[in-house]
């Protein structure tokens, strides 16, 4: 088993009971509620910059560039810097738009991304809630933020706006029965929804080794539809730029329109997460049944990092996707995910049921 | 003759339509084009081109100009092809007043007329991905773009409005380097070509989005006057340095490319054709350019065209351009009248954008390859 030394459990339980010694229990519930808010907030700041930062050196690594390379060494503050002026914008305000509505809209978005971190088991006793359902409530949440991309659409009165919001809405709804089966597959193989338990069941083996052919069909299917769920490209219709211009957030400016940019790519480092944890074994080490050897040296890297350095391959995935291929059509991005990848993804749920049962799995 | 005028109402738009105006600041239109499209949910049922964002009255302008200067207002039309714009006049002028030019200055302006085509089709590729999606094919068309970009430079000192023909030849002599400096690229590009392929051509999401949109036959290329690689697309063959060859054009051999689909997979079929065509023009002219014969013919200071009217068509990178030139026999022309080849190809957009999807719109917009500077002028 994993080094205790790596273990977050240990640093997490030393806080709760100095905060339960020095004031009463209710107090210390609060505090500790302040304190994971505050270290999420820093945490999904500094991590949505980092992401815009990556995916400008990716971009610029696939399309023969440099990218940012003037502010800081190798441009790494470029994204702070493009952030404050973000904030010093104007934020312009639409005639005839429904306010309310259309302020609204961009912190639904934001929430969305935000609550689905607190289920994310990011290292060994490192995890905000462990739900019993995490991953129920992770699709759950993440699934939210649609509701906040019709509403910029329908109340910023411009036509552009509207198309794009109406092509977002049919695009995740769609692409959400996909997302929810191919994470079904780990779900059977698992025999929980609970995400360290998930996560303990990969010890000797992530499912993409473990769980066969199945598993890793589960895995593209999964890879392709969240892609689709966050409006990446070649997916990303809502935001069309050489068809809408900008989509649904055409009319935002200054913080509003950083709330859905930062939302995009927390989206993104979401699914990616989730992947990471379901299908690549989250924070465990590479583990090979039988090699004790290998096994131990592969212990002496910390959860945290096994953690972060397989949601980055994934997050490297979807950013290459984007880079690569042109944009669907929404008739066939509708047609792909109706008539191949959802009766695909049931007949997979059907085999692995059946390999589940018949124990055809490496255990 | 009693004159009698009919007025005719044509009822373009319903009260209740949902027009949405792409343009003219919007990223798909390349310039200051302004469509007006009518929308049922994404189906496009009408689209209306409003034109003249950048008319600049060129031919007007051009009455009051010499044939030298004219030849500075034909750079603006169609930037992309700047120099077969220039070579569209001269050839007009040279043919009026019967000036023979040197066979040299016959090489080296066809080489910088392929050398034009590439790059704009270069540019044309970058723009079309870019409409499609795919943001990377920008950098890589930008990327070979550049290294002609840079022979231009070398020669004639600007990169993109280069007024190099003059009537009677050139404005002066080419580079020592240049014939070295063509045959690396035409080495360079050579190899570069599996990446287009690779990156666009060959990709399944790009075949879905072109092949069967927006086709066009013959018979509506013809009607409509649709030149070019578009034109080619259909079948319609069209290519002016065949039908009528000009220049050294003739003792070129190259084939045309001709491909008989129409839809906008054929015409990105033909371009991409006609960039490895115009390789193969390139390696045989700069083998057999010769090195001595001077770069211009001996002209009059002051050029008066004898009376009459006078009329030259060239092959662009995006179809044909006809120069109208009416003298009266002053130094300044009477009227000049351009044909250009965008101006034609746009209004065919209508017609094979109705019923499909705003999406399918932004691709055949793309593949028809509109320079908006040449449709107003």
């Amino acid at each position: 088993m994993i080094l205790d030394i790596y273990s977050f459990s240990t640093l997490t339980s030393s806080i709760d009971n100095s905060l339960h010694n020095m004031m009463s229990p209710w107090m210390a519930t609060l505090t500790e509620f302040v304190l994971v808010g505050i270290v999420f907030l820093l945490f999904y700041a500094l991590l949505g910059l980092f992401l815009v930062y990556l995916e400008r050196k990716v971009c610029a690594v696939i399309q023969n560039r440099i990218g940012p390379n003037r502010v800081g060494r190798w441009g790494i503050f470029q994204t702070f810097a493009d952030f404050i002026k973000l904030l010093m914008k104007e934020l312009i305000t639409i005639k005839h738009a429904d306010k309310f509505l259309f302020n609204l809209a961009p912190f639904i978005v934001i929430i969305a991304s935000f609550m689905a971190m607190a289920a994310l088991p990011f290292a060994k006793g490192l995890q905000a809630i462990d739900f019993n359902i995490g991953i129920f409530y992770v699709i759950a949440v993440s699934s939210l933020g649609v509701v906040g991309i019709l509403i910029a659409g329908w109340s910023s009165n411009s036509k552009y706006s509207l198309i794009g919001a109406m092509r977002s809405g049919a695009q995740i709804i769609s692409y959400e029965l996909s997302v929810g089966l191919s994470l079904l597959a780990i779900v059977i193989f698992s025999g929980s929804m609970q995400l360290s338990t998930i996560v303990e069941s990969q010890a000797d083996g992530w499912w993409i080794f473990k769980g066969h052919i199945p598993a890793f069909i589960a895995f593209v299917l999964y890879l392709i539809t969240a892609t689709a769920e966050i409006n990446r490209g070649p997916f990303d219709l809502a935001e069309a730029e050489s068809e809408l211009t900008a989509g649904f957030h055409t009319e935002y400016s200054g913080i509003k329109f950083a709330f859905f940019f930062l939302a995009e790519y927390m989206n993104m480092f979401i699914v990616s997460a989730i992947a990471a944890t379901l299908f690549l074994g989250g924070w465990m080490p590479f583990h090979i049944g039988g090699w004790e050897g290998f096994n131990q040296i592969m212990d002496y890297i910390p959860s945290i990092l096994w953690f972060f350095g397989k949601t980055f391959v994934v997050i490297y995935i979807i950013m290459w996707f984007k880079w690569t291929f042109p944009r669907l059509r929404i008739d066939q991005m509708l047609n792909l995910e109706w008539k191949y990848l959802l009766p695909l993804n049931l007949m997979n749920t059907v085999i692995i049921s059946f390999v589940v049962l018949m124990g055809l799995y490496f255990k | 003759m009693s004159e009698e005028t009919v007025e005719k109402k044509i009822i373009l738009k319903e009260e209740d339509d949902y027009i949405v105006n792409m343009g003219p600041q919007h990223p798909s239109t390349h310039g200051v084009l302004r469509l007006e499209v009518c929308l049922s949910g994404e189906t496009v049922n009408y689209m209306i081109p409003h034109i003249g964002y950048i008319h600049r009255g060129i031919e007007k302008m051009a009455e009051s100009d010499t044939y030298k200067q004219v030849i500075h207002l034909t750079d603006r039309m169609d930037y992309l092809s700047s120099h077969i714009n220039n070579e569209a006049v001269c050839l007009a002028v040279e043919e009026a007043l019967g000036v023979e030019v040197p066979e040299r200055v016959q090489y080296i302006r066809a080489i910088l007329d392929e050398l034009t085509r590439i790059a704009s089709h270069n540019l044309w590729w970058s723009a079309f991905g870019m409409d499609l999606g795919a943001l990377t094919t920008f950098f890589y068309g930008m990327r070979d773009r550049e290294k002609i970009l840079s022979i231009f430079e070398e020669s004639f000192g600007s990169r993109l409005l280069h007024s190099f023909n003059t009537p009677g030849g050139l404005l002066h002599d080419v580079h020592p380097d240049f014939r070295k400096h063509t045959l690396e690229y035409v080495k360079y590009f050579r190899k570069k070509l599996p990446d287009y392929k690779n990156l666009l051509t060959d990709n399944v999401i790009f075949h879905n989005r072109t092949i069967g949109i927006g086709v066009m036959d013959k018979k509506m290329a013809i009607n409509y006057g649709v030149t070019g690689p578009s034109g080619r697309g259909s079948g319609f063959s069209c290519d002016i340095r065949k039908a009528a060859p000009y220049g050294i054009y003739d003792k070129v051999k190259f084939k045309e490319i001709l491909y008989h689909e129409g839809d906008s997979f054929a015409r990105y079929k033909v371009r991409m054709d006609e960039m490895v065509e115009s390789l193969n023009i390139l390696e045989q002219l700069v083998d057999n350019m010769p090195e001595e014969g001077g770069f211009t013919a001996k002209m009059k200071p002051v050029i008066k065209l004898p009376e009459g009217e006078y009329y030259q068509r060239v092959e662009t990178a995006r179809g044909e351009l006809g120069v109208y030139i009416v003298s009266k026999g002053a130094k300044y022309p009477y009227r000049i009248k351009f044909r250009s080849p965008n101006f034609s190809n746009l209004f065919v957009l209508n017609t094979l954008s109705k019923g499909g999807i705003i999406a399918d719109l932004v691709a055949i917009c793309g593949s028809l390859d509109l320079v908006i500077p040449d449709i107003d002028r």
